[in-house]
């Protein structure tokens, strides 16, 4: 399947590109690049997802992506831990510095990255065999970590962190698809963290979840970004809003306007993101 | 209650009426045969019948080589066709790439599995007796019973991991875990019961055959028990068929006798079969 991932610096110039990229050398220099990207184009088929994506993303921030369904969001987020190659029949190009390795050079083994940058789905999916216990240690345990000798604070350190551990500590045993939705979702957080990732892309972590829960796993999300990276996925405008230090909007494929969350709701440079965000499409 | 109330009403009762019907003919048939070999089988059935070989005089014939012979053989033929036709179900679901090679191999999978046993019992005689030279014992049977449904082990095993969602293992991917990783420890165990499910169905079609054991060579009338996986052996579909063909009416009762004793073993291996499944089913959620 790697092999079938060509890197070619030669990409498709895109007019529609030509936004300022992000400003955040001169207003944000005590921030390092996590993401650098350059770009980044990627396939289904014949059918091209997103179109010579170019931006930056900074360390320790939450960066939303936002745009309508189809827009290629999830396919940009799974290109930055190649899950997109898991697909049969799908490609990409351009390129893709990861605390500046090309993630996409030949040398890396995409197994190595996903222990670096950790995600979470649209559905909560815990393993249905395995116990809330299992669930959070599976990460170390399916790569036969040396951690996992110190399972026990692991386990709590992943739900604390996760936001879950006073409700299910007298219940690790049990199993884990037995949760609520919501817990279920926080579970697969501190799954997600229990391998110690640097980054975590989230996918819609809170379109299966009612209000309630989606508060909970917002107010997580604020804690986590002290630590960790954070690159999310939403529909939900409102969500961006809340969440995240940089937005990006995403339209049919390509990157629209990306920018301080606060500005690019407040005012937008672009046209088409006015348009989105006062609700005239999508 | 107008008119065509009454029509629909009338049409859905003798639908309901069909249908019953359908599930109560093979019922009655069923239980008419049971009640019939019970009959038969009454006088003949007592320890002396299990522990005795098989002898010219009906009333002192036993079926013990027959009974410790389909033992054998089943364990032998699930200890070789279900490692294989589970490996190979998780190559072709997991690892094999989609193609017309894949597509062939499907097909061909399907119609083996439709294929008669007595062909089977061919190619067995040919390939394991004659070819490799395992002789006409033990092991060429057991080798035959598994060829002869590891397709439906392969079948069921590849449904059963169809089943399994992607988000499981993609799960599993993201959290840095190969392929084999996520086969093995997420994907398989969430598989297992419905693996061991066509696990049953396959041992309980292999337990139930005698044509391609009868051209492999397993013998009718044996005086002793398999002493090794080469030694000549009988089970007991082939010597209940041996009973019935005789002439004397005494030996249809031992046939009878035979058939309660094949019915028994079979519950009980699907039933030890069902029990792990549920042991294992309730262990998800430990």
């Amino acid at each position: 399947m790697s092999s079938a991932i060509e890197v070619k610096s030669a990409a498709k110039t895109n007019p529609n590109i030509n936004l300022t990229l992000p400003d955040s050398a001169e207003k944000e220099g005590s921030l390092k690049t996590k993401f650098s990207i350059k770009n980044l184009s990627a396939w289904f088929g014949n059918q091209q997802a997103i179109r010579a994506i170019s931006m930056d993303i900074s360390e320790k921030q939450v960066t939303a992506i936002i745009g309508p369904s189809g827009c290629g969001k999830s396919t940009f987020i799974r290109c930055l831990n190649r899950m997109h190659e898991l697909v049969p029949g799908t490609q990409v190009e351009g390129l893709v510095k990861f605390d500046g390795y090309n993630i996409y050079d030949k040398g890396v083994d995409p197994v190595l990255l996903r222990r670096r940058v950790g995600m979470v789905f649209q559905k909560p999916n815990p393993f249905p065999t395995m116990s809330v216990r299992e669930n959070v240690l599976a990460g170390l345990k399916l790569t036969k970590s040396e951690q996992i000798k110190r399972a026990p604070e692991t386990v709590e350190r992943a739900l604390q962190q996760a936001a879950l551990w006073r409700e299910v500590r007298d219940r690790l045993d049990e199993p884990g698809a037995g949760l609520s939705g919501g817990q279920q979702q926080r579970l697969c957080i501190a799954r997600a963290l229990a391998v110690e990732p640097d980054v975590l892309l989230m996918d819609e972590p809170c379109s299966a979840l009612d209000p309630i829960a989606t508060a909970r796993i917002e107010d997580l999300i604020h804690g986590l970004a002290e630590s960790y990276t954070i690159i999310i996925v939403t529909h939900n405008m409102q969500q961006a809003a809340r969440v995240s230090n940089r937005t990006a909007f995403f339209l049919l494929g390509e990157l629209v306007e990306f920018g301080k969350t606060n500005q690019l709701f407040t005012a937008p440079k672009d046209k088409r993101t006015e348009d989105y965000i006062t609700g005239k499409f999508g | 209650m107008s008119h065509s109330t009454l029509r629909r009403k009338l049409a859905e009762r003798s639908f309901i009426g069909l249908c019953i019907a359908a599930v109560a003919l093979p019922l009655i048939i069923l239980i008419v045969l049971m009640v019939d070999v019970g009959i038969d089988s009454i006088d003949r059935l007592n320890w002396s019948f299990l522990s005795s070989y098989p002898s010219r005089k009906a009333e002192e014939a036993g079926i013990r080589p027959g009974l410790v012979g389909s033992v054998y053989l089943i364990a032998l033929t699930a200890a070789m066709a279900l490692p294989i036709g589970v490996g190979a179900a998780v190559y072709l679901e997991e690892y094999a790439k989609r193609g017309w090679l894949a597509n062939l191999i499907e097909i061909n999978l399907a119609n083996l599995a439709g294929v008669p046993s007595i062909i089977y019992g061919l190619l067995g005689l040919k390939l394991f007796v004659r070819t490799i030279g395992l002789g006409r014992g033990l092991l060429a049977g057991a080798c035959t019973m598994a060829l002869l449904i590891l397709p439906i082990v392969i079948l069921a095993s590849r449904e059963a991991l169809r089943t399994v969602p992607l988000s499981i293992r993609e799960g599993a991917y993201a959290l840095g875990a190969t392929r084999w990783q996520t086969v093995s420890q997420v994907v398989l165990p969430v598989a297992f019961p419905g693996i061991l499910t066509g696990a049953i169905l396959s041992v309980s079609r292999a337990i139930g055959e005698a044509a391609p054991l009868i051209v492999v060579g397993a013998l009718a009338y044996i005086a002793f028990l398999p002493d090794g996986i080469n030694s000549p052996f009988t089970v007991l579909p082939i010597q209940i068929f041996n009973w019935v063909s005789r002439p004397q009416r005494e030996f249809l009762d031992n046939a009878a006798a035979g058939i309660v004793v094949l019915l028994v073993t079979m519950l009980l291996l699907n039933g030890l079969a069902i029990y792990l499944r549920n042991r294992l089913q309730k262990r998800r959620y430990w």
